[in-house]
């Protein structure tokens, strides 16, 4: 949590003007007390009429004089804590946008999006009460303790035991609650998952009669939240009532000691009374600090899920400055790639070794699981190869510049991602600047013409979040089209024509090859869309099992032969297709 | 929207329950506030102890400072156990009502559950309830003391001198004006606050949701420009909110000051005249700032419990839902169904104006393969949900064994189907657990041969514990086509009379697809199994294909017959077959 302080940095002016205002105004406040005893004392003592009036005039300006600091303390502190978190989300969000596929496997979106929303906030609404209220408290409480050694040593020592008993009991309480608070939290998210899978999986629960399990289950959850939360309450609630006792007590000893002091002529009645006041003062202050606590220990912790995704530092190093020159004629090679995943029992690929020639096309086909898109994610270094090399034009990908190697590649993933906007604005996160031209030709290209034809406004017709105003295959052609805007040496299509019927799939692949001469990547489970390809790498748990032509491999590679059987029948079928 | 005392009325009903600790509480805390509100009195009187230098009555002063300690530990302990008896008044009610909520869960009708969003009903069992509970405590815990102390200090203050509380009684409400004020002023502010929090949080969500997009683009520089353009918006109308609102603390605090003061003068000119004694002043000045304290806090807890009050009205509109059809008193208990299921005139929708299946007839034989083929939408799925009894034809009826599954009971009637959708759920727990779910004493060698069978031992075995990996919600960290062999082996595992596969292995290669059909094959040998496929080569040796469009049945009858007769199905069959 507290690294995270240095994106008050620019904020220092307001983190320092804040609380000293705030303390000025509990300054102020800690007057009044001794006003008030120079009215008992002076006013009524010596029945001067005049001199109350004016001490109450003082007492009057004192508050506004209160509010004034603290409206400016109120400002410097919104201004901090606004600015921190503003920083503190630019920084956040640009960290995530540098963070490589294998820290976004760990993190997960889900972890991303939470922390950046809700952490966050409740990061900001601690530094703002920390600013204006928390820093208020010790100022009041101390501040009270040297008021009242002015007015008289021996009966303010009272004080100096009684804060430390306070501090100790609002603190204690507060050391206990915070992990006891934290494990209700881990107990209600057991209620939150278990509401969610039954609604979820209300056809899977009732297919298999799990009704009164799933409810007996529930209540045992419920149940041992409701205790943990009655038990967080027991202790929590102390807090009031032992710092009431504490400060009561203490209060007895000081009338008592200051008692003696006003029979030996050292105090006066109203001194006694301003004594008395002071230390209620502590107890007010008191009840508000333990309200606060529990909103900053809520900061605190989230500040430090914050703080761990800071410590997750990109795994992929991209110092290249300059980009290589050409030293192969081979557009891709592999050269005895492997691939193992963070915290992965095995690999995912491994020994992989194949040479493309630009313009060539690369069919990639084999089971689910087989490590077909791992072989495709590390052309444009999406993952770093944990064995062997991957070269694009004869140099290692990591020598290449990052934005480079991923402005020359083409990548169209499975999921058929579309973003809230228009057409035209998904198009060009391919090519910020293309123009109307290469949009539609890119449309053309990817059998996607009629899609934005179908449409009123064309081009510029909404899609929303998801791109959920358009079929599955509507958008499979849309972000083929996206990728082919910026012309891409080399395309991916990772099985993403998968929604597309045999003949569209066809005229889309003939479409790619006359227009763009991109070395071309097809992953599929179709053996009907990649039969066609100059290369054909057959993946079997992660092992290349069969490369090759198709006719060659429907005679030596048993594996091929059985996807390519499964989906077209035997032998003398498949020919006539 | 029902009306706010009828909610309140329910509220009541669960609270009712625990009668006892609601008159317990509300006697603690009339008791304590009394107490906390008679320790000034005392500490006045024993100010008036000790007046001046040798003045001082010592006897006096220690039988009152002994009053003292022991109404103080008094009042806490009574505050303590009020507090333990609000914590458990609320939490049982808050568990209550959790309780009852998750079990109209489990007896509501798919059709409530499919037209509502997940977020929406999670949203009301958990964040509603909880706003509910903070709502009902901080109700008890302070509005009921808060009017308790104002009423208090202001029969003490009356007690002891009129005219200084009517100056206490006429200033305090300018607090609450102050309070209201700033309160309406800044409500535009914490509206545009929040819309343009949305309005980041939607693109956070959206960005990061797809980050690895934005990464294969090159885009992390627009996205960031974007972004900081709303975070720089949201910067400053969030410090306009933020500043405004911190106004009214101090705002209210100057009230309190003015409060004081004038009590401050009206006592010391009292006390001049002799109406009032130094400690009655002391006295007085602290119930000045006692008073006002709650007023403050009395308006926060209004506004908490006017949302806990809506909050509780979601809840118990979910809890007060209409529940799915209780079973007749005899329903029939299906022991081992032979497998003959019809379908009689049966007509079906979602929507009462939009018809989807009319007047759809069926017989089946035991034993035989049913193929359900169609193209998207034509209510292929409408009928598992049908013969599952996810929901009720709306005429015509549907038999298992010549009876009406509404006369079976619902477990039992379940229980005889194995059923793989192609929408994949899993929980939270171990592959084990997901594996087991449907025979919760299932030996491992059981386990283990399903997964053979359905051809998801292999992946497992790689998994970093195998059959123990913990897989998140929804099989998080698992391909949607091993998510799919998962589901596969849960029905493998128990075997049930009849089969529904509803593209159950669409996410799956075809050579694995294959060998698992082969698997299913021999399993459901003399099994009645409904198979729902896109791709027809995994249909063809069924017994029956039934061809649906719009709702109704339009070809019926073997692969062979159905390709000869050249209809719609020969077409379907061809434009997959050809380039």
């Amino acid at each position: 949590m507290f690294r995270l302080l240095r994106y008050m940095g620019s904020y220092k002016k307001e983190t320092v003007l804040a609380p000293l205002f705030k303390m000025l105004e509990a300054f102020f406040e800690l007057l009044v007390p001794l006003v008030m005893a120079s009215i008992i004392d002076v006013g009524i003592a010596n029945r001067d009429n005049g001199h109350i009036i004016r001490m109450c005039l003082l007492m009057a300006a004192l508050g506004l004089i209160g509010l004034v600091c603290s409206i400016t303390a109120q400002f410097f502190a919104a201004r901090a804590a606004t600015g921190f978190s503003a920083k503190l989300k630019r920084a956040l969000f640009a960290h995530v946008q540098g963070l490589s596929y294998t820290e976004l496997d760990t993190l997960g979106t889900g972890r991303l999006i939470t922390t950046m929303t809700s952490d966050i906030n409740q990061v900001q609404n601690g530094v703002n009460l920390v600013l204006r209220l928390f820093l208020r408290s010790p100022v009041v409480v101390f501040g009270a303790m040297i008021m009242a050694f002015t007015i008289d040593v021996p009966s303010a020592l009272t004080f100096v035991v009684t804060i430390p008993a306070l501090s100790i009991v609002v603190f204690g309480i507060m050391l206990i609650s915070i992990p006891l608070y934290k494990k209700v939290q881990t107990g209600l998210d057991r209620v939150l998952v278990a509401t969610r899978e039954n609604l979820t999986g209300a056809r899977v629960i009732r297919a298999f009669n799990k009704e009164e399990k799933e409810t007996a289950d529930f209540n045992e959850k419920n149940e041992a939240l409701t205790g943990l939360q009655k038990f967080v309450g027991r202790i929590s609630g102390l807090m009031n009532p032992v710092t009431y006792v504490i400060v009561n007590l203490a209060t007895v000893v000081l009338i008592h000691r200051g008692a003696l002091r006003v029979y030996g002529g050292r105090i006066t009645q109203g001194e006694l009374v301003a004594l008395v006041n002071y230390m209620s003062q502590i107890l007010v202050e008191l009840v508000k600090l333990a309200n606060l606590i529990i909103s900053v220990t809520k900061a605190i912790a989230c500040g430090n899920r914050v703080q761990e995704i800071f410590k997750v530092e990109s795994s992929l190093s991209d110092d290249a400055k300059s980009v290589p020159d050409k030293k192969s004629e081979y557009a891709v090679e592999f050269r005895d790639v492997s691939l193992r995943y963070k915290n992965a029992g095995a690999d995912s690929l491994s020994g992989i070794s194949f040479k493309v020639k630009p313009g060539q096309t690369v069919g990639v086909i084999g089971g689910t699981g087989s490590g077909k898109t791992s072989l495709v994610n590390l052309i444009p270094r999406f993952y770093e190869a944990t064995g062997g090399q991957v070269l694009i034009n004869g140099s290692p990908v990591a020598d290449y510049p990052l934005a480079y190697l991923r402005e020359i590649i083409g990548v169209v993933p499975q999921k058929a991602v579309l973003f809230k906007g228009t057409i035209r604005s998904n198009l060009l996160w391919g090519k910020p600047d293309a123009s109307e031209s290469e949009l539609e030709r890119a449309l053309a290209t990817a059998q996607a013409a009629d899609v934005v034809a179908a449409k009123e406004n064309g081009l510029d017709s909404p899609v929303e979040q998801n791109g959920g105003n358009f079929s599955g295959g509507q958008r499979q052609r849309l972000t083929i089209a996206r990728a082919l805007v910026r012309r891409p040496e080399i395309l991916i299509l990772d099985d993403s024509s998968s929604a597309l019927d045999f003949a569209t799939e066809a005229r889309l692949r003939k479409a790619i090859a006359e227009d763009c001469g991109s070395t071309l990547f097809i992953v599929s489970q179709r053996a009907a869309s990649i039969r066609h390809a100059d290369l054909i790498i057959v993946l079997d748990d992660g092992l290349a099992v069969g490369m090759g032509a198709h006719s060659q491999l429907m005679k030596s590679c048993e594996v091929y032969r059985e996807i390519y059987e499964s989906q077209f029948g035997k032998g003398e079928k498949a020919d006539a297709v | 929207m029902p009306s706010k005392t009828k909610t309140l009325s329910k509220i009541l009903k669960y609270i009712g329950i625990y009668k006892l600790y609601l008159i317990f509480s509300t006697l603690l805390a009339a008791a304590s506030v009394g107490l906390t509100l008679y320790v000034p009195i005392l500490i006045g009187d024993a100010v008036d102890l000790a007046v001046d230098k040798g003045l001082v009555d010592f006897e006096g002063l220690g039988v009152i400072l002994l009053r003292i300690a022991v109404v103080v530990a008094v009042t806490a302990l009574l505050q303590w156990l009020m507090n333990v008896c609000n914590n458990r008044l609320t939490y049982n009610v808050v568990r209550d009502v959790r309780r009852d909520a998750f079990a109209k869960i489990e007896i509501l009708p798919l059709k409530y559950i499919d037209s509502h969003p997940t977020g929406e009903i999670v949203s009301r069992v958990i964040a509603d309830v909880d706003q509910f509970a903070d709502g009902l405590l901080m109700g008890f815990t302070q509005l009921f003391t808060g009017v308790v102390t104002i009423l208090g200090t202001l029969g003490f203050m009356l007690s002891i001198n009129v005219g200084i509380s009517l100056v206490v009684i006429l200033i305090t409400p300018v607090s609450l004006f102050v309070a209201a004020f700033i309160a309406k002023m800044t409500f535009s502010m914490f509206k545009l606050q929040s819309e343009t929090r949305g309005e980041q949080t939607s693109l956070i969500d959206e960005m990061v949701g797809s980050q690895k997009v934005v990464q294969a683009f090159g885009r992390q520089a627009q996205v960031q420009e974007e972004f900081d353009g709303i975070n720089d918006r949201l910067e400053k109308c969030s410090l306009r909110a933020v500043f405004y609102s911190s106004i009214t603390n101090p705002g209210t605090r100057f009230v309190n000051s003015l409060v004081y003061t004038g009590v401050g003068l009206t006592g010391a000119i009292a006390a001049l005249r002799g109406g009032i004694s130094v400690g009655q002043l002391s006295c007085f000045l602290s119930y000045a700032n006692q008073y006002t304290k709650p007023f403050n806090e009395i308006s926060g807890v209004v506004t908490e419990l006017q949302n806990a009050l809506a909050c509780a009205a979601r809840i118990f509109e979910l809890i007060e839902e209409e529940p799915q059809i209780p079973e007749p008193e005899n329903a029939v208990e299906l022991a081992a169904p032979e497998g003959s299921v019809g379908l009689e005139h049966v007509n079906f929708s979602y929507e009462p104006n939009q018809r989807l299946i009319e007047d759809m007839n069926l017989s089946v034989t035991p034993g035989s393969r049913v193929a359900i083929v169609g193209p998207t939408g034509c209510g292929k799925t409408t009928v598992i949900n049908l013969l599952m009894r996810f929901y009720d034809p709306v005429s015509g009826r549907i038999t298992v064994d010549g009876n009406d599954v509404r006369d079976i009971t619902r477990g039992s009637l379940r229980r005889s189907y194995g059923m793989v959708l192609q929408d994949t759920w899993l929980r939270a727990g171990t592959v084990r657990d997901n594996i087991a779910m449907a025979k919760i004493d299932a030996s491992e060698e059981e386990i283990i041969a399903a997964a053979k069978a359905s051809h998801a031992h292999s992946f497992i075995k790689r998994l970093p514990q195998g059959y123990d990996t913990v897989i998140g919600e929804d099989g998080g960290g698992l391909s949607q086509g091993q998510k799919q062999l998962l589901c596969i082996t849960r029905v493998m595992l128990c075997l049930p009379p009849m089969l529904i596969l509803d593209e159950a292995t669409s996410s799956i290669d075809t050579r694995t697809e294959l060998r698992i059909q082969r698997a299913f094959a021999k399993m459901m040998e003399g099994r009645t199994s409904f198979i729902i496929a896109h791709r027809l080569s995994t249909i063809m040796d069924a017994d029956t294909i039934l061809v649906m469009k719009d709702g109704h049945v339009i070809e019926q009858g073997r692969h062979d017959e159905l390709l000869a007769k050249g209809g719609f199905y020969a077409d379907l069959f061809n434009s997959q077959y050809n380039i």
